[in-house]
């Protein structure tokens, strides 16, 4: 790696340093040490929110944000606990069904944010109390059914490799080729940098916007599935706890907030970066209910360290937004 | 068939924003094979004839032909496809992303969604035909200086085959290598075939690059004629409407030199964009700052002012050290430093706020954060604005309802009323119609006249020889050369700016 | 045509003008009122009115905070755990065995939120972190820190009985929190409007590049008005201490979307720089109407949470198409 791309990839690096470093004391203070079965939990519990951070993460690249990330993936979740309960076709239909419904969410959420011009804030706010709603009308109580072959087939190892470190594997090679080698995920970064510019070469901000939140909606909709394979239910109670979370990752994977900075490999280190202090928390001894302290004294670290870059910007006009 | 020659043809095309209209009925051809320069002055709507020929933005009237046939551009995609390309003066690189994909997504070449290889190729055959071949197509585009944007917007350019080529003020921030390579290419593509649209505010490059010349003026084509057809002064009265002598105030009586400066700024260094910078103002001075656009003489201004951290050297106001400066400590009585920043709409006004509230914004709180309002200022606000003939419907509409102009004298005022001692100001009559342009001209000479220090920024060199009292060239940082007296010419000033020190000798030598 | 300017006008008049989003939100409560009077008549009781009032009190004097710095441009969402805290500690100190602390537990409560807007305001304003990241970890850090501090259990103390004054009791039956409200009203108002301090946030929600250039001191507005924001959720706070007669773990939890929503529909520009408090009043209303109408329809929760939802979305479509068509 040449001076350049260290100094350039200095935001990816850092946390993924961090990473490897805590992963390392987590199997070392592990009670049952290293062995695919502790990986695979960890990295099974890590896949559930790699997910979910790809759902912020697209909808961020465009300098937006989306707070119905939660209520999409408690939606997709409840689908997921009627839908995929029986074999072969209805199966597959199943998990079209799931990873229609997040799809479909996201893109309403674009509708509103690129056509209704709304703040994609609020915007979010709004639709995720309508999906939230519609989780709990489907399913009041946590409950429901799972085929139970493709939840051990999902959840356990190919081999001496879990199955959710594959998936993971495969949904970053498929977005980092998109966001690289595609006019269109380029266009993702574009209109995240500059707006203005990405106008007046011809990229519609419209049609990329629609676009980044309906993809962010699909990554909510794997969420919600592998959430179902995990736990074999559905429950409509999740939601807040993985809008904040997804945030969270982000940041910590050295995404910026201000839009077109970032890529899928830094959304997976931040995304298992989190799962992993909160696994190492777990096996502290803390109170389970102290933990928020810890992820929110980790998110201000991750933010207060990302914006260390402002304190050598040296033309005071440059720290006021656009 | 005279249509053929014609490549686009404009009729009766009429442009305006809310109350302000840019373009008048305007009528305008040009023909492939010429390489055809638009003159005018700031806001005569070069701009937005180019932004409507790239698909920018569409007309409120009139009707655009493409090869005779009329044509609605749904973007600037449209245009571009059509072989109308558009290299923008408000440059359209997006910062975050590489040269390389900069210029391959203005028209991305795909195969099964994914752009080929050839793209990235045809990007870099276009940078090194323009001479830049130092600049890697794998860096982003935040980490070039403004020079080497503008060489990857050229670049951006040519990659899109353009028909029809509009370069607005394309080479502003360039050295005269560069801006003697991008011409010859230039030239070639004329050769080619292309039809070339030229705005530049140089008149040595229109003069040597030009077939034709047309000239606008308050929006409207005042008359398009073959280039050695009208001479310089000819060409400059076209463009103002008006001999340059009426434009300006008379000179005035040129300051001793034992006048203690009012402003003293010495060995000043900024990051990279500054080096050992030293000049003294005193107070009746009118001192211009020039050069190439970002060779450092705006950032001067904005260190003096307070804006930027890590300032190194020294300031001081009528003697005494003037040191930890912020814009807040630069307007307190005893220092009385004003400052009017370069892009009026997001630095110097807040657009949706009325007229009044924009105008008191800087004097709010100066007495304390109590009392409202100050009578004595009330009433310099009023005075200004009598003085300035601000034209307005009512003082609560929104200051974005204003012409330019008008924009920027509420600006004047809202600094003028707090009587500071010393105003900066950064290119003030950029994209100002000329009327207005000659009461902010009278406004400075009479502030002058008063014992007031200015400096005064600009990228109009008229305004510097015939404004000022002495003008620093800036270039690469620092000062290059101060020109006063009768060394303060044109010539020596865009020489002295592109770093050609050798031209300034010999016409010393001549004078 | 030059007018001849005989004086500027005072602060700008054109403000005072009814806000269409206003006008949009106070036709939105008749038609709750009507609804919820044919459903069930004796919802237009004044009874029944009132105690809505004081409902709406709670959320109004809570949304005071959050209008100023929506209209800054910064999100505060610290706001549910800076509820609990203050509540927790204004009484723990009003349990204290000492009177002469006990009596210290407002104080100390309105204190304790100053801080907490303190430090929301040192990271947006100094550190330059974005506020709605910033203030969420703060959240997150204060949820923990009062888990540790209770031990997770009911937090055992004494509500101050001026607190309970002012959110249970009635003054010539019209409740005390209304009259609060009233005067939080005026109060933010002339702040607002007659106020250096008004004409500052409203001109740095618009651009701050501006106001900075124009020497002020953005900074210290910024600070100002998050410390002040922290100061009105400790109001709340306080005065929801008194209402449930107690502090709990979570009591601010339902708080956060009703308070955005209150202001976001009553007009505030989430991008800052335009809006109105008197938007937010009339934004918190609606909620409260509109959730009490919910429950008096014995709607599940789903519903109400998807009716919530989509109310607000057409409202802000609504408006948005009114925008566009002037």
């Amino acid at each position: 790696m040449t001076f350049d791309s260290l100094r350039r990839n200095l935001r990816f690096l850092i946390p993924a340093v961090a990473f490897a470093v805590l992963f390392v004391i987590y199997i070392n203070t592990h009670p049952r040490g290293f062995s695919t079965y502790v990986v695979t939990i960890w990295a099974n519990q890590g896949a559930l929110l790699v997910f979910a951070a790809f759902a912020q993460f697209f909808v961020v690249l465009v300098r937006g944000i989306d707070l119905s990330v939660g209520a999409m993936i408690a939606l997709s979740n409840v689908v997921a606990s009627y839908a995929i309960a029986g074999d072969g076709a209805s199966l597959w239909f199943g998990i079209l069904a799931v990873l229609g419904t997040g799809l479909a969410c996201g893109f309403a959420n674009g509708l509103v944010v690129a056509l209704g011009r709304i703040p994609p804030i609020v915007a979010t706010l709004a639709t995720g109390a309508v999906y939230s709603g519609s989780a709990l009308f489907l399913r009041p109580t946590p409950g429901g059914d799972v085929n139970s072959d493709l939840s051990d087939a999902m959840t356990y190892a190919i081999g001496p490799v879990p199955t959710s470190l594959v998936l993971i594997a495969a949904i970053v090679v498929v977005f980092a080729v998109m966001l690289r080698y595609t006019a269109f995920g380029l266009s993702l970064y574009g209109v995240g940098s500059s707006e203005h510019s990405a106008a007046l070469t011809g990229i519609s901000l419209i049609k990329t916007r629609i676009a980044a939140h309906a993809l962010g909606g699909l990554c909510a909709g794997v969420a919600g599935f592998y959430i179902s394979m995990v736990t074999l239910t559905g429950d409509a109670g999740i939601g807040p706890t993985y809008t904040l979370n997804s945030i969270a990752a982000i940041v910590l994977g050295g995404i910026s907030l201000g839009g077109g900075i970032g890529g899928p490999f830094g959304v997976v280190v931040g995304a298992l970066l989190l799962k992993t202090v909160a696994a190492l928390m777990f096996f502290s001894g803390l109170p389970p209910l102290a933990q928020p302290f810890f992820e929110g004294l980790i998110l201000a670290l991750a933010i207060t360290l990302g914006s260390l870059g402002l304190l050598r910007v040296r033309n005071r006009l440059k720290l006021f937004a656009q | 068939m005279s249509n053929t020659s014609r490549l686009i043809e404009l009729s009766g095309i009429t442009k305006t924003y809310g109350p302000v209209t840019a373009l008048k009925n305007v009528d305008f051809s040009c023909a492939a094979g010429t390489i055809h320069a638009i003159l005018g002055e700031n806001g005569a709507g070069k701009s937005t004839l180019m932004k409507l020929l790239a698909g920018v933005i569409v007309p409120t009237a009139g009707e655009i032909r493409l090869d005779g046939n009329a044509i609605h551009f749904a973007g600037p995609r449209d245009a571009a496809d059509n072989g109308l390309v558009c290299m923008f003066q408000e440059l359209s690189l997006m910062p975050n992303l590489t040269v390389g994909n900069n210029i391959v997504l203005s028209r991305p070449q795909s195969r099964f969604g994914f752009l080929c290889r050839s793209g990235y190729q045809e990007a870099r055959a276009c940078l090194d035909r323009i001479g830049a071949g130092k600049i890697a197509l794998d860096c982003p585009v935040h980490e070039l200086t403004l020079a080497e944007r503008q060489l990857v917007e050229i670049a951006k350019a040519l990659y899109q085959k353009p028909r029809l080529l509009i370069l607005d003020e394309a080479t502003s921030a360039l050295g005269a290598d560069a801006v003697e390579k991008v011409f010859s290419v230039v030239r070639e593509l004329r050769d080619a075939g292309t039809c070339v649209l030229f705005i530049s505010h140089r008149f040595h490059e229109v003069h040597s690059l030009a077939d034709k010349i047309s000239v606008f003026r308050n929006g409207s084509h005042v008359q398009t004629f073959a280039a050695g057809a009208v001479d310089h002064d000819g060409i400059v009265a076209l463009m103002i409407g008006q001999s340059l002598e009426q434009l300006f105030p008379p000179p005035r009586k040129p300051i001793a030199e034992s006048v203690a400066p009012l402003l003293s700024v010495r060995d000043m260094s900024w990051a990279d964009e500054l080096k050992d910078v030293n000049f003294d103002v005193r107070p009746g001075e009118i001192y211009g700052l020039g050069g190439l656009e970002g060779h450092g003489q705006q950032r001067v201004l904005e260190a003096v002012f307070g804006v930027l951290r890590g300032v190194s050297g020294r300031v001081e106001i009528g003697g005494k050290p003037f040191g930890r400066r912020t814009p807040f400590r630069s307007k307190s009585e005893e220092i009385g430093i004003a400052f009017i920043p370069e892009d009026r709409k997001t630095e110097g006004m807040i657009p949706s706020m009325s007229i009044t509230d924009n105008m008191r914004l800087a004097g709010l709180g100066r007495d304390g954060l109590l009392t409202q309002d100050n009578q004595v200022r009330e009433a310099h606000y009023k005075a200004l604005l009598h003085r300035l003939d601000l034209v307005y419907g009512s003082l609560e509409d929104p200051v974005a309802s204003l012409s330019g102009g008008n924009q920027q004298k509420v600006l004047l005022s809202k600094w003028l009323a707090l009587n500071p001692r010393c105003i900066l100001l950064l290119d003030p009559t950029r994209g100002i119609d000329v009327k207005t342009k000659a009461q902010i001209y009278q406004l400075l000479s009479d502030l002058a006249e008063a014992g007031m220090a200015i400096v005064l920024q600009s990228t109009d060199y008229e305004e510097l020889v015939h404004l000022c009292d002495r003008v620093a060239v800036f270039y690469h940082g620092s000062i290059a050369r101060e020109l006063s007296g009768e060394m303060l010419t044109p010539t020596n000033l865009i020489s002295a700016a592109m770093g050609l020190s050798g031209i300034a000798h010999a016409t010393e030598a001549a004078a | 045509m030059t007018q001849s300017i005989k004086t500027l006008p005072r602060l700008s008049l054109s403000r005072y003008a009814i806000d269409p989003a206003i006008f949009l939100v106070a036709t939105g409560c008749i038609v709750l009122l009507v609804i919820g009077g044919i459903v069930y008549p004796s919802f237009l009781s004044p009874g029944y009115l009132l105690q809505q009032l004081q409902i709406a009190s709670f959320l109004g004097v809570i949304a005071a905070g959050a209008t100023l710095v929506i209209l800054l441009g910064y999100i505060d969402l610290s706001v549910p755990s800076a509820i609990t805290a203050v509540a927790v500690l204004t009484t723990t100190v009003g349990g204290s065995s000492n009177p002469e602390i006990a009596v210290l537990a407002i104080p100390v409560g309105l204190v304790g939120g100053a801080l907490i807007g303190l430090i929301n305001g040192i990271g947006v304003a100094i550190f330059r972190l974005p506020s709605m990241v910033w203030t969420l970890a703060i959240n997150s850090m204060l949820m923990g820190a009062l888990v540790f501090f209770t031990g997770g259990f009911k937090p055992r103390g004494v509500t101050p009985p001026l607190s309970i004054t002012l959110a249970l009791d009635r003054t010539l039956g019209i409740p005390n929190a209304f009259l609060f409200w009233i005067a939080v009203i005026l109060g933010v108002s002339l702040l607002l409007r007659r106020t250096i301090y008004g004409r500052y946030v409203f001109a740095t929600g618009n651009s701050e590049k501006a106001v900075f250039l124009s020497g002020i001191r953005v900074r210290l507005v910024t600070v100002l008005t998050f410390v002040a924001a922290g100061v009105f959720t400790a109001i709340g706070a306080i005065l929801l201490a008194g209402y449930a007669n107690q502090a709990y773990q979570g009591m601010g939890d339902t708080y956060l979307m009703p308070v955005i929503t209150a202001v976001v529909i009553g007009g505030t520009s989430i991008l800052g720089g335009c809006g109105s408090y008197a938007g937010t009043v009339v934004g918190a209303l609606f909620i409260t109407l509109l959730s009490s109408i919910l429950s008096v329809l014995q709607m599940p929760e789903a519903f109400r949470q998807i009716v919530f939802g989509a109310i607000i979305l057409t409202m802000l479509l609504m408006r948005r198409f009114d925008r566009s068509n002037r």
